[in-house]
């Protein structure tokens, strides 16, 4: 594993998402109130890409009739079949234990702390004055 | 800037060794002036100003509303615009090239006047779409097949459209949805199988319409969810009344291939009929051999959405148990509930098997080759 | 094995509405005259047919047997049993009446208790319930004190799916008592036999319960009732069995995409289904082919699903065959005796009235 450089943050608004590529994977990158977090961009069902899907939120419910609303944009649902994945954690609601797709650790690096290394930089020409979306892959 | 390579095209599964066919494709209307070349100006002012009337209350829309927009994946509305499969580029490259299909076959669902309250605008607009399949699909891309899609509550009239297009090579079927006013066999329906035994088409019925019966025999259910369960459930209630009406023997060379239906219901519906011929014999005297061996002859199913058992293996029993050789491969793009021709169909069941239901199965029963 | 088995399909023929007027109350004896009501024969199974009953079980004039001996003689005593299971299927469910479904109720009911349970210390029953929900409700109450019945009974073809919200007091009621609700073949006739519309042949309509027990079911699990009434279990009577794996493979694949539209429903429908539901295993709709059964049976992923039945005096079998084809002996223990006593808990409890 490695850290990668995959995109300023400016590119990536809260609720936004872009997919990146990294060490040869696609990868989906989402911003949930300014924290990061990438999930392999390939479904664990069919293989769809899950950054064709919509955000939403998580659908609960204590009885019958009772919708327990909550987590509004936490979650992507897969533009195919629907499963929903927790974006923090990659863990589908039905089966969280068996049913997941890969996530990878995501944060943010100032451009200063950047240019010293040690990180993949890609393509991406790194400005001192910017932050940056590092992925662990 | 980060580099993402695209998506090399995917191709065809490895084990499509007789071809790729795909059975369930829906292609749509941009908007309905996309039929007002093919139809008159009293039926357009129908159609416009009164609309579609299937057998239900919502004038737009559909008693259990989707879970999806339009019930179609995110991915597949055409960045030019227009609903999902209404733009043959874009179809041509989310479906036919990237997966590298030998043959798709159209099934138009609403609008297409199937199954509407007036007869009238049903026999104008199914023919009208089947004016627009040539002149909006076949015409333009030699992979596709269209289905001729009838005015089946109205047997005489449906048997006219048929053997209009007939002549056509383009057109490999005749279609019906699933959910008609009387069970599949009843009498009023023969001139359909009639006719489409005479010009020697396979009859697609199609999980949908709307047959003016509450949705199950209980009475009608609260959720979407119950409606997708339900199309296994009519479906076998259709196969049913066409075996034991005994159509097949009526209207030799007949086979009916039930489409996006499901299909781990055969075994126990076969197994059923069976037991209920065997004490009831009396009854039906004009059914000479037993509804599974008529089944097994005259009756496919499209794959898709395909079973997934808990045990994944309990696939092959399913199978096995339907035969091989009646198992056919659909997509069922642009819906919601596709299934990947590289993925849904699993690397366990033997790769002969697999090529049978790919294409070698549909090559057979279409005549594609 | 087959003395401590327990039946749980029994058919006690009620000759006709004659054989109830002495349980019923002075308004419904004489109305009933005077109207000439004199039959109440439910299209599910015409009593001529093969099928409704077997040919050497009928009586005289080809009547369905309607005697506790014949009972004894035909089956009870025939095969052995610890018990028997009663499911009337006089078709109280057919009148639009509220009233007169549940005047014919209550005396089927009494019936059952005074002509069967009271001359068989082997005989159980089910409730069965009238149309009305506040008639069933009153009928649970009035009943279940009485702890030779060992479940309530509706039909798998209703005027709504009985997992709708209207039916909930129903599920409360059963749960409270411990009763299981049992789903038994046949029609109440609010609706063509299919979604479809109306079939020409018995044989369809025959195979068309399998419809009914397919939308019930979908109904009880998506609507919530098991999540809502933990304690309920729903036996399903004269299903044909065979169609349920590739039911819940459907179920369960629609539910992952669909959840948020059911989101009380928390585990995979198949899982739900395994927990709270049981079939009884005449008709059973399979193979002939011992390895092929064995295969379906895997599908079912529980040894705890089937209960034994022989649905007497429907006809399924020849003479004493009253086995499925294909089941496995070493199955045979849990389905003639630890399924049923673990699902009918007052089994436990000895005769009481």
């Amino acid at each position: 594993m490695s850290r990668h450089v995959v995109a300023p943050v400016s590119e990536i608004p809260p609720g936004g998402r872009k997919v990146v590529e990294a060490a040869g994977k696609r990868i989906v990158v989402f911003n949930l109130d300014g924290e990061f977090f990438a999930l392999l961009d390939r479904c664990p069902h069919q293989g769809s890409q899950l950054s064709g899907g919509i955000l939403c939120g998580l659908t609960q419910s204590d009885e019958p009739g009772h919708y327990r609303f909550s987590r509004a944009g936490e979650f992507v649902r897969c533009p195919w079949h629907q499963w929903e994945f927790d974006i923090r954690t990659g863990k589908s609601w039905f089966d969280p234990r068996r049913t997941k797709v890969r996530h990878f650790p995501a944060g943010v690096a100032e451009g200063s702390e950047l240019v010293e290394g040690p990180y993949t930089a890609e393509t991406i020409p790194v400005r001192v004055e910017e932050a940056y979306v590092v992925v662990e892959a | 800037m980060n580099l993402v390579r695209p998506i090399a095209s995917y191709g065809k599964p490895a084990a499509a060794t007789l071809g790729l066919v795909d059975v369930d494709i829906h292609p749509r209307v941009r908007d309905l002036s996309e039929f007002r070349p093919f139809v008159s100006d009293a039926d357009w002012h129908r159609l416009t100003t009164y609309g579609i009337h299937a057998r239900h209350g919502f004038a737009k829309g559909y008693p259990f509303p989707k879970a999806a927009p339009l019930a179609c994946r995110r991915d597949a509305w055409p960045p030019g615009g227009g609903p999902p499969a209404s733009d043959l580029p874009f179809l041509q490259e989310q479906l036919l090239d990237r997966y590298g299909l030998d043959v798709g076959v159209l099934n138009p669902l609403q609008p297409s006047g199937q199954g509407d309250v007036n007869d009238g605008l049903s026999v104008a607009l199914t023919s009208a779409v089947n004016d627009w399949q040539i002149e909006h699909w076949l015409r333009h891309e030699p992979r596709l097949r269209g289905s001729i899609v009838v005015p089946y509550e109205d047997g005489p009239a449906a048997a006219a459209e048929i053997r209009k297009r007939a002549g056509d090579p383009r057109f490999c079927q005749v279609f019906l949805l699933s959910r008609t006013c009387e069970p599949l066999g009843r009498q009023r329906y023969w001139p359909i199988y009639e006719a489409a035994a005479e010009v020697g088409l396979p009859v697609g019925i199609h999980a949908f319409g709307y047959s003016g019966h509450a949705m199950t025999s209980t009475g009608w259910p609260s959720f979407y969810v119950e409606e997708v369960q339900e199309h296994a459930t009519s479906a076998q209630a259709q196969v049913a009344s066409m075996v034991v009406e005994g159509i097949f023997d009526r209207f030799p060379g007949l086979n009916v291939v039930m489409i996006e239906c499901g299909f781990g219901w055969m075994p126990s519906l076969a197994w059923r009929l069976d037991g209920a011929w065997k004490r009831l014999r009396d009854e039906v005297p004009h059914l000479t051999r037993a509804p599974s061996e008529i089944m097994r002859e005259h009756v496919f199913v499209s794959t898709q959405p395909i079973e997934e058992p808990e045990r994944p293996e309990h696939l092959l029993d399913a199978m096995e148990w339907i035969g091989w050789d009646r198992i056919l491969f659909a997509s069922d793009y642009p819906h919601w509930d596709f299934d990947d021709p590289r993925m849904a169909i699993p690397s366990f069941i033997p790769e002969e098997k697999r090529a049978a239901i790919y294409g070698g199965n549909a090559n057979r029963i279409y005549r594609f080759r | 094995m087959t003395a401590s088995a327990i039946d749980c399909d029994l058919h006690p023929g009620v000759p006709s509405v004659a054989t109830l007027l002495p349980y019923m109350d002075e308004y419904w004896r004489h109305t009933l005259v005077e109207r000439g009501i004199e039959v109440l024969e439910s299209a599910s199974y015409p009593p001529n047919a093969p099928t409704s009953v077997r040919a050497d079980w009928r009586g005289p004039k080809g009547r369905a047997p309607s005697t506790v001996g014949e009972l004894q003689t035909q089956a009870l005593d025939r095969w052995g049993a610890a018990f028997g299971v009663l499911n009337p299927l006089f078709p109280v469910q057919l009148p639009f009446s509220r009233d007169m479904s549940a005047a014919m109720a209550r005396a089927v009911n009494d019936w059952i208790r005074a002509e069967w349970l009271d001359r068989d210390d082997r005989l159980r029953a089910s409730i069965l319930l009238p149309n009305g929900l506040e008639d069933a409700l009153a009928e649970i109450e009035r009943l279940a004190p009485d702890r030779r019945f060992v479940q309530a009974m509706v039909l798998c073809m209703g005027e709504t799916p009985i997992g709708r919200r209207e039916w909930w007091p129903l599920h409360a009621a059963l749960e409270k008592h411990g009763l299981p609700l049992a789903i038994h073949a046949g029609s109440a006739w609010r609706h063509p036999p299919t979604s479809v519309g109306w079939p020409s042949w018995h044989v369809e309509e025959y195979t068309s319960n399998i419809y009914g027990f397919q939308a019930t079911l979908a109904s009880l699990v998506t609507e919530g009732v098991f999540a809502k009434y933990p304690g309920l279990k729903v036996v399903l009577v004269e299903s044909g069995v065979s169609w349920l794996p590739a039911f819940l493979w459907r179920l369960t694949k629609s539910w992952k995409g669909v959840r948020f539209e059911i989101p009380w429903i928390d585990r995979p429908p198949a899982e739900i289904v395994r927990d709270h539901v049981r079939l009884t295993v005449r008709p059973f709709d399979g193979p002939e082919d011992a390895e092929q059964m064995k295969r379906l049976l895997d599908h079912l992923r529980s040894d705890e699903l089937l209960l034994w039945a022989t649905d007497w005096p429907h006809a399924h079998f020849d003479g004493d065959d009253t086995i499925p084809p294909g089941l496995p002996e070493g199955l045979l223990t849990k389905i003639m005796v630890d399924n049923p006593r673990a699902t009918y808990a007052r089994l436990a409890e000895g005769v009481s009235a």
